[in-house]
């Protein structure tokens, strides 16, 4: 069982390293939603999973599950912003009770989102297909499914982006701004509720592009969204809440060591890599690696 | 005081009473397959609501805790072969045993983390049985139900019984944590954790004793379902689903009182099983979700509250 080969483990952190790519492009809207703007979205992986259903009913129209996943964005961005709203008017707008209440109602959306998709799609796994997907890059013995490529570029760009949004653009620095410290904001004469609505608008739409990255990867199914929650927030919290840098660097730490597991000890221990994770960072250092 | 005091013992006294005529006059048998379900969501979530309710930590691990309490059943099964009461009673100390653990915890974690450590606690139990070949492994395990005990004629019938005892037990452990100072000081807790502390309130002996008692009573409610079903397996044992119907049913109810949970449990479960048999299995995990969100968004008090509020206009009619 613990046959050490260096070449199994070469093989195992290169695909670590795309995976954890993956893993921190499907993280960077909750990134975004809980760890700037602290509003305990459970229902992020749900939400992803539907952006992946999405994309493969626009795929059995011919429409390329890239393509399609950056077409959801708008459509995401509207409904992010809606929901952000109605979270706002039924829970923070109260006050303090909102903690729990707020919890469950995300809770409460997940299981919607997930009975929805089984009424409508069935509980059997869906799938798209596109040229790159189930071709392989040969390097030497190793070989690299071109699927997992196309996710690490489409990981690239979308966390650059986002980073490049947050830091550079005046939008994206208020947002960053409500994170630090929300009275001020509000002192300033801005709104914060705005910001927040389209900070949520943007997490949702980035969510959309990573639910299409995830049907590239490989096949989806109604209750996926409970292994991504562990996932997600593993990344997240790992990352310090809010970091984009973070959330790449606890991508690729979560990916790694997953992908190591998977290969030593088989795929049945690697779910709990990440909750394990989730559990050791909060016990030890709660505020992440790149905490604010 | 005491006048409702005695009013909880006679009215546990006749519910126990009518679960024992039940067995007596109803021939069919289904009726207790599905009942057994509901009264077990009773104790679930007046489980869920002696840390969630009162002390503001939401756990989404019940579905661990009733997991851990099944298959320490199958073990004692596997092993010696113990009867229902010592599986029952192994299970509550094992699941107790995990609730310390989470009690612990507490100590770091709040709000959100803290619900989410519950969430890897599933997983991570989850896997634990996958891989533990003695009890079945990811396939599961087959087990033969000894025969019933002297007064009953079926199996069913007698995990009914005993999982209406518990109940009651649950239901009494609950209304007694509320009622004592143990009730003030979470309620304390949830209102303000530093303020409680500094008001000289044991929060961490509290929230682990809340924890455990929790986690001891999921336990025990999760002790008789290899014998319920004949068949464990760890993928529906650590189902999300059950820590969504405890949640679901005290939120429904109202958390506040010792019978918000009550309510909500026999209601939304009556409703599943009804739905189930009549609809589909997916409808009523829609049904839990859709009543969820629509109580939470809608009447964070739960039924109790609306109850309340009603009887207040009613008597604001009276008096006018």
């Amino acid at each position: 069982m613990l046959s050490f080969s260096f070449e199994l483990l070469l093989e195992s952190i290169v695909f670590g390293v795309l995976l954890g790519c993956f893993y921190a492009a499907v993280s960077i809207g909750l990134s975004v939603a809980f760890g700037l703007l602290d509003v305990p979205h459970v229902a992020h992986p749900a939400v992803m999973v539907f952006g992946a259903y999405c994309t493969y009913f626009l795929g059995r129209y011919g429409w390329d599950p890239i393509v399609a996943g950056l077409a959801l964005m708008p459509v995401f961005f509207l409904l992010g912003m809606a929901l952000y709203r109605f979270y706002y008017e039924a829970f923070e707008k109260r006050g303090a009770e909102a903690g729990v209440r707020g919890l469950a109602f995300f809770f409460g959306l997940t299981l919607i989102i997930e009975v929805g998709l089984i009424l409508a799609f069935g509980v059997d796994q869906r799938m798209v297909e596109a040229d790159y997907i189930g071709k392989s890059l040969a390097i030497g013995e190793m070989r690299i499914p071109f699927r997992m490529l196309v996710a690490f570029g489409v990981a690239v760009a979308l966390t650059t982006g986002l980073t490049l949004y947050l830091s550079r653009t005046f939008t994206g620095r208020a947002i960053k701004a409500v994170a630090q410290d929300e009275p001020a904001l509000r002192l300033m004469g801005a709104n914060p509720v705005r910001i927040k609505q389209w900070a949520f608008g943007i997490a949702t739409a980035v969510t959309a592009l990573a639910g299409a990255m995830l049907i590239i990867v490989g096949p989806v199914e109604p209750s996926l969204d409970r292994v991504y929650i562990g996932r997600t927030f593993a990344v997240v919290v790992l990352a310090g809440l809010g970091s984009m840098t973070g959330t790449v660097a606890a991508g690729l730490i979560l990916g790694i060591s997953e992908s190591i597991v998977l290969m030593q000890f088989g795929a049945s221990w690697a779910p709990a890599v990440a909750f394990g994770l989730l559990l050791i960072v909060l016990g030890i250092r709660p505020q992440g690696l790149f905490g604010r | 005081m005491k006048a409702r005091g005695a009013g909880f013992w006679i009215g546990a006294a006749v519910a126990l009473g009518l679960a024992g005529f039940a067995t007596g006059t109803i021939k069919n048998e289904y009726f207790f397959f599905a009942a057994y379900i509901v009264l077990m969501y009773v104790v679930l979530a007046t489980a869920w609501n002696i840390l969630g309710g009162y002390a503001g930590y939401v756990n989404f691990g019940t579905a661990a805790f009733f997991g851990v309490g099944a298959y320490t059943s199958v073990v004692l099964i596997q092993s010696i072969g113990a009867p229902l009461a010592v599986q029952i009673l192994a299970a509550a100390a094992m699941s107790g045993l995990l609730g310390f653990g989470t009690g612990l915890l507490t100590l770091r974690l709040r709000g959100i983390f803290f619900a989410i450590a519950t969430v890897a606690l599933i997983v991570i139990m989850e896997t634990v049985f996958i891989n533990w070949r003695y009890v079945g492994g990811a396939t599961g395990v087959q087990l033969l139900r000894p025969a019933p005990i002297a007064p009953f004629e079926s199996y069913t019938k007698m995990l009914f019984v005993v999982m209406a005892l518990m109940a009651v037990a649950a239901v009494a452990i609950a209304r007694y944590i509320e009622t004592s100072w143990i009730g003030r000081g979470l309620r304390a807790i949830r209102d303000s954790e530093e303020a409680a502390e500094s008001c000289g309130v044991p929060t961490l002996r509290l929230k682990v004793f809340a924890c455990t008692v929790s986690g001891a009573l999921m336990g025990a409610a999760g002790a008789p379902m290899p014998m319920y079903l004949q068949f464990v397996e760890p993928a529906s044992t650590f189902n999300l689903n059950y820590s969504i119907g405890a949640l679901a049913s005290a939120m429904v109810g109202g958390t506040a009182h010792w019978l918000g949970p009550v309510i909500g449990a026999l209601l939304l479960s009556s409703i599943q099983q009804i739905v189930t048999v009549t609809i589909s299995n997916e409808v009523n995990v829609l049904v839990v979700g859709v009543l969820l969100v629509v109580f939470v968004v809608g009447a964070p008090e739960g039924i109790l509250g609306l109850l309340v509020r009603l009887r207040r206009r009613v008597a604001a009619l009276v008096s006018r």
